[in-house]
């Protein structure tokens, strides 16, 4: 079967929310960041956000180029100054969703100082770091994530770098959700940047993925799917998992999950709060008193909820043909029941079906909890994993115990 | 421009007493900037207190970065989503924040950047006067680029040139640099905010058309496009790649002839619009001073007393230093004896004064390193020695 480039672009379930004007990309075969773009835009499309709110913000590299592809406000900036211009987007029009889109160079390295400070002020920013331990754009060079003993461009005789990771880093520097999970679990991915879109305050997910073409390639380790084979082999499930213990070594294990989830006020709901305190209630943020402002968002909130309601009831007849056609995995999931996932957490070997549909089955609850206002939602999709715990086995603490004696074996 | 009057909420009318760095904040409220992000540094602070102070009662909004790099990439993100926006700075974080000028340059981005000169290099005179980063405004940031840059003379400039930046830059949609020095900046003076209805504005100009004809850029070397703003659903695209007008990158030698040559030529080919001069007896003068900023205000009294020993002299300010004013240099040059250039750095603005002098007249440089101002005797003695 020949690929037609116009029938693709034309015939995209993606084409409202990529540009489909600027395919093919850049990007190698076998690379992650295609994967990732493909969840996020699902994301938002679940998410019920609206497109019109939602600027993506990139830096400079392979994973900078996201923002030249997203069918969004979209801005390509400077390498590692992602986090900074989007910190003005948020802040001088806090009614938009700000998406920072960019690779671990570009965060952790050269932009480490504004993602660390980004963290610390709670800022209402949702980052999705791909992770895939060289610098790609520029030829294979060490990042600040590279594991010990991998072979760089700029490491020719192996790193002796101790890496960043980046979950701990920004737990250290106050993030109220970090989630990390492989260009393999795209569900997941897609499940993570969802309630990110729908929280507030700052979201971190790390997705590691493969760079064949240089991080591979210098390595030995084959192509993108034999990767992504060691990401099934590899990764460990641990929700809740503590932030100390997800260092990756080269080639080791792979903690994935969510790590954080918590509240506390962003840095213009605490910045408002102070200036109420100052000017009094009629305090105004650019024209708009915070009741008004207050208003709107819950108005935009009722507004998402009717969208995502709308897509819920409308998604079993399109689900099944579009579904089938493109992931079969997903009708499965729908009739047959589930095995227990914390097989996975246990056992090496364990085929990657059960992550998948226990996992899925978990967004579907949490979807369904969070059709209600956010508030009430916030803590959903923990609670929807421990009440699908019993059926599904995606407990935290199962898996939480489990692994340890996994990791130690 | 189509200007409006200025939102009062922003203009604190009426007589001050103030120093040159509130008025810079003072100007940035009342030409409708309601978003600053700054990063303290000696001796530009002052603008950024004033605004975090102002900002509340105002509806602005003031952020303190974790550095300058962010600060202008902050402005930047603000920018396109709909703000007014403003930082300042002094010779440290000018260095820092050039790569993002170029990003703006380069974004067409709409910003103002007051920088609070001291004495360089490096941490130089942290505390202490200079003019030396004059060359720096022009030609900081790597690639060809241009933008415009101003120079008061007394907190009452900073106020009103600091309306006219933000006004230049939403019409050529450039950053604008305010060139100001530490003396300036930390000089008292009366500073008289005209009352909203006196002030004229240049608001932001939103694309509003229909979607399959937004365009972030239009490359014909002029000012007067419109922005697109973030949320108003035309998902723009702009990037630091050289690009098309719809803001996709388009990596070709030809796409950069366009995209240079209109970045160059919107502030270039419209001079005589942006150049702004303060000239004092030019006409049949023998010897023109050439200066700006603080050394503008010493060299008056170096000038009076040429006058009285009967030498015929004529002062040129400098209120606008980028684009340079090429033009009037060329006509006077040949008609003049000399043009006496003094400023507080190794001489910086004497060697684009001497290309566009171009020979026919001498050009005499009296340059002062940082830390403190002329001593007027100095540009007299300059003077006389150009009357000779």
């Amino acid at each position: 079967m020949s690929t037609d480039i116009k029938t693709f672009k034309s015939g995209s379930p993606m084409a409202e929310t990529l540009r489909m004007d600027r395919m093919p990309h850049i990007w190698c075969p076998g690379c992650g960041i295609g994967s990732e773009v493909n969840s996020f835009a699902d994301a938002v499309k679940r998410s019920g956000i609206d497109p019109k709110k939602l600027v993506v913000v990139s830096g400079i590299g392979c994973t900078g180029r996201v923002a030249g592809y997203v069918n969004f406000d979209s801005i390509h900036t400077t390498h590692g100054r992602a986090v900074a211009v989007a910190t003005g987007v948020k802040l001088a029009n806090p009614e938009l969703t700000v998406v920072v889109f960019s690779g671990e160079g570009d965060l952790a390295g050269i932009g480490g100082n504004h993602l660390i400070h980004a963290a610390r002020r709670n800022m209402d920013l949702v980052v999705i770091c791909n992770n895939n331990f060289t610098y790609g754009m520029t030829g294979g060079q060490m990042t600040p994530t590279t594991p010990g003993t991998a072979m760089a461009s700029t490491t020719p005789y192996g790193n002796y770098e101790y890496p960043f990771s980046l979950p701990l880093l920004m737990d250290a520097c106050g993030a109220t959700y970090i989630a990390r999970w492989t260009s393999m679990h795209s569900r997941n991915v897609t499940q993570s940047i969802e309630e990110a879109l729908l929280r507030k305050g700052f979201s971190f997910i790390e997705i590691i993925s493969p760079c064949p073409t240089l991080y591979l390639r210098r390595n030995r380790l084959g192509d993108g799917v034999d990767q992504l084979q060691n990401y099934q082999d590899n990764s460990i499930l641990k929700h809740g998992a503590d932030t100390r213990e997800t260092a990756i070594d080269y080639q080791g294990k792979i903690v994935i999950g969510k790590f954080v989830e918590k509240n506390k006020p962003t840095y213009l709901e605490a910045a408002n709060k102070c200036n109420i305190k100052l000017v009094g209630d009629d305090y105004q943020l650019y024209g708009k008193t915070i009741p008004e402002r207050e208003a709107e968002e819950k108005a935009e909130k009722e507004r998402i909820a009717a969208r995502r309601a709308a897509m819920e009831t409308a998604e079993p007849e399109g689900e099944e043909e579009s579904v089938s056609a493109r992931k079969p995995a997903v009708s499965k999931v729908k009739k047959s029941a589930t095995k227990p996932a914390k097989k996975v957490a246990t056992k090496s070997k364990a085929k990657p079906q059960p992550v998948k549909k226990a996992t899925a089955k978990v967004a579907k609850k949490s979807v369904a909890k969070k059709a209600a206002p956010k508030t009430s939602a916030k803590k959903a999709p923990a609670k929807a994993a421990k009440k699908a715990a019993p059926k599904t086995a995606v407990k935290p603490k199962t898996s939480a115990k489990a692994s340890p004696k996994k990791s130690r074996k | 421009m189509k200007t409006v009057t200025a939102d009062p909420k922003g203009v604190d009318s009426g007589p001050h007493f103030m120093d040159g760095d509130h008025a810079l904040a003072e100007g940035a409220l009342a030409a409708g900037c309601r978003f600053f992000a700054g990063y303290p540094i000696t001796p530009s602070t002052e603008t950024a207190e004033r605004f975090a102070e102002r900002a509340p009662e105002i509806g602005a909004l003031f952020i303190q970065m974790e550095d300058e790099l962010a600060s202008i990439a902050a402005l930047i993100g603000a920018a396109w989503a709909g703000q007014k926006v403003m930082t300042v700075t002094c010779g440290p974080g000018f260095s820092l924040m050039t790569e993002n000028l170029g990003l703006a340059c380069m974004t067409e981005t709409p910003m103002v950047i007051a920088n609070v000169q001291r004495g360089g290099p490096s941490t130089g005179l942290p505390t202490l006067t200079a003019q030396q980063d004059m060359m720096q405004a022009r030609y900081g940031p790597h690639g060809d680029n241009m933008i415009i840059a101003l120079s008061p003379d007394s907190p009452q400039e900073c106020f009103d040139l600091t309306v006219e930046a933000f006004n230049l830059s939403e019409f050529y949609r450039v950053p604008v640099i305010i060139l100001t020095d530490e003396t300036v900046g930390h000089m008292h003076e009366k500073v008289v905010i005209p009352p909203a209805d006196q002030i004229k504005v240049l608001p932001r100009n939103n694309y509003s058309g229909p979607k399959e004809d937004c365009r972030p850029y239009k490359f014909d070397s002029k000012g007067g496009h419109p922005m697109v703003r973030a949320g108003d659903g035309y998902n723009f695209h702009i990037t630091g790649l050289t690009h098309n007008e719809r803001g996709y990158p388009v990596m070709t030698a030809e796409q950069n002839v366009k995209v240079v040559t209109h970045l160059m030529e919107k502030i270039l080919s419209n001079t005589d619009d942006i150049i702004r001069l303060d000239e004092d007896q030019i006409e049949g003068a023998d010897v023109v001073v050439v200066s700006y900023g603080i050394t503008s205000r010493i060299a008056v009294k170096a000038i009076q007393d040429a006058r009285k020993e009967g030498i015929k002299v004529g002062s040129l300010r400098l209120i606008t230093i980028w684009p340079f004013c090429e033009k009037r240099i060329r006509e006077l040059s040949g008609k003049v004896k000399a043009f006496v250039v003094p400023e507080i750095n190794y001489g910086q603005m004497v060697k684009e004064v001497e290309r566009c002098a171009g020979g026919r007249s001498k050009v005499i440089s009296v340059n002062h390193c940082g830390g403190a101002v002329h001593d007027p005797a100095v540009i007299l003695d300059a003077i006389r020695k150009a009357n000779q």
